[in-house]
């Protein structure tokens, strides 16, 4: 369970996020939505430690991460696929998935972990010793969300997993990501600027504007608030 | 055709040498995207680190013996490889986040501050010093040819220094780890890449690299005087850029052709008052018509 209060994030002078709570229970899907700006991706940011809130407090499962530096907040499980991908271009394809198993120590389980991200990306099998540069970007974001699955998080988030990727593959790619939720288990924080297709697969979402949370509440009922409808769903 | 293979022999001697020194200021650029110009100085401090232990290992070991030599060779390396990231952490670290300009300025800083309170009389002082034979040095006739066995040592520890780097950063975790700071620090610290620990790795070893090429360079060298890295130094510079500076194969290349270009041009009587200039007009044509270097790649980044 993931417990935010109050965050408050400044870049220099510019206020990004003015005191946003969320709540993301274990095991659920939670998304985040709002227009380019509103601080969706700083949230992230803030969460996987790059950048240090002004104030406020992060909680994962009771512990206080908001002063921990990113390796160690991904060491204690939670797992952030920043937005446009961030995979390693110099990088094959297997020397990335071997970078996001960088904590681990098990290679069996590194071994079975690589063999359940083939299965459910099997484009990435075959082009294990490719070069990440040459990939496609939803190839990409196949990759980075495998790259994530092998530091054994716990909690994944997710940042604009449909960003610039043919529409084919992105229905591909959030079908993963719900398979990805029951099947390991995870709990997923995704931010997406495709409100209804986040809305489609979450279970709770929140709508983000100019630093603050506008609305909240179960997806369905977000989905149908009349506000939301005309700002973010082009109803 | 005798004087050809003999020119191409001492160049390949000097340029080994740039080639070393090339690829630790690559390596740092590539994870850092700056250039370290105390890069030359922990060369000087690597030749001065071999020159006051050296007598006290060959007492132990055995004058002008192998053992001692190759042992004079790892602790200055390893020595100057603490140094590097004591420069590392003292001076660059703290400025990690603020433009690369000032960083620029802070290596220019760290490497005057060395060079100087080294020509100190209380530290080194500022004259030359004759550099201890660490093995006998003998000529091996070959026909017509002359080799020193000095450029075969240069020549031979070169070889095996760039199979090891090459093996260190293609094949293992730290290395794959360094082309993914190198590529991307932030993306690196999400999957718990430790980037401070790779980014000291890496100014431990280049500047290791640099003490056994500050060793190799005063074997042939008249003396040595704190000021003796600037001009290796600032070839080598320019042999990591010729071959596509943060390109580690590209280093090497750079600067083995810029010792053959210099051997080559300083060869020829007539032209050998020229040659720093012969040598540098070939570079800077090479650069107009590649400015990335020989290897260097502009990347592409898909979105």
């Amino acid at each position: 369970m993931l417990e935010v209060e109050n965050l408050h994030v400044a870049y220099g002078a510019i206020k990004a996020l003015h005191g946003v709570s969320l709540k993301v229970p274990q095991g659920s899907i939670v998304t985040l939505i709002g227009a380019n700006g509103a601080g969706k991706s700083t949230t992230l940011r803030a969460l996987s430690g790059l950048v240090k809130p002004a104030s406020g407090t992060i909680r994962y499962d009771g512990r206080e991460i908001s002063k921990l530096p990113p390796e160690k907040i991904v060491a204690g499980g939670l797992c952030h696929v920043p937005e446009g991908r961030m995979v390693f271009a110099n990088l094959t394809v297997h020397e990335n998935l071997m970078m996001g198993a960088y904590l681990q120590r098990d290679r069996k389980w590194i071994a079975e972990q690589t063999e359940y991200v083939f299965g459910l990306f099997p484009r990435l099998k075959e082009r294990e010793s490719q070069s990440a540069g040459t990939l496609s970007g939803g190839e990409q974001q196949m990759l980075a969300i495998g790259r994530a699955l092998l530091s054994k998080p716990t909690f994944l988030m997710l940042d604009e997993p449909s960003l610039g990727i043919a529409p084919l593959l992105v229905k591909t790619i959030f079908e993963r990501i719900v398979e990805i939720n029951r099947e390991q288990g995870l709990t997923i924080l995704l931010v997406e600027q495709n409100a209804n297709l986040a809305l489609d697969i979450s279970s709770y979402a929140y709508v983000l504007e100019t630093g603050k949370i506008l609305i909240e509440g179960p997806s369905a009922q977000v989905k149908a608030d009349p506000q939301v409808r005309a700002a973010y769903l082009g109803a | 055709m005798d004087w050809f293979l003999q020119q191409t022999i001492n160049g390949l001697g000097l340029g080994a040498i740039y080639a070393l020194i090339a690829l630790g200021y690559t390596m740092v650029y590539g994870v850092l995207r700056f250039i370290n110009f105390a890069h030359s100085d922990v060369l000087m401090l690597g030749a001065f680190t071999a020159f006051y232990i050296a007598p006290k290992i060959e007492k132990l070991l055995g004058s002008q013996s192998a053992l001692a030599c190759i042992m004079v060779f790892i602790v200055a390396a390893a020595l100057c490889a603490c140094l590097g990231m004591l420069i590392e952490k003292l001076a660059y670290r703290p400025l990690r986040n603020r433009p690369k300009l000032t960083v620029l300025i802070t290596a220019i800083g760290v490497s005057l501050l060395i060079e100087f309170t080294a020509q100190n009389e209380k530290v080194f002082g500022a004259a030359p010093q004759p550099f201890p034979q660490l093995l006998p040095e003998r000529a091996i006739h070959l026909g017509n040819l002359v080799i020193s066995s000095n450029d075969v040592l240069t020549v031979g520890v070169t070889i095996v220094l760039l199979v090891a780097m090459w093996f260190i950063v293609q094949k293992t975790r730290v290395g794959t780890a360094m082309r993914a700071v190198s590529y991307n620090q932030q993306a690196a610290s999400l999957m718990g890449v430790p980037v401070d620990r790779i980014i000291s790795f890496t100014f431990g070893l280049g500047s290791a690299l640099a003490a056994i090429a500050g060793i190799l360079y005063a074997i042939k060298a008249p003396g040595i005087e704190p000021l003796m890295g600037v001009q290796p130094g600032l070839r080598a510079f320019v042999a990591a850029v010729l071959g596509g500076i943060g390109n580690l194969p590209g280093a090497v290349l750079g600067g083995v052709l810029l010792g053959l270009l210099e051997t080559f041009a300083g060869g020829i009587p007539e032209l050998s008052n020229y040659r720093d200039a012969i040598a540098f007009g070939i570079l800077i044509l090479i650069l107009l018509l590649k400015p990335a270097g020989l290897l260097g790649r502009s990347s592409v980044e898909k979105v």
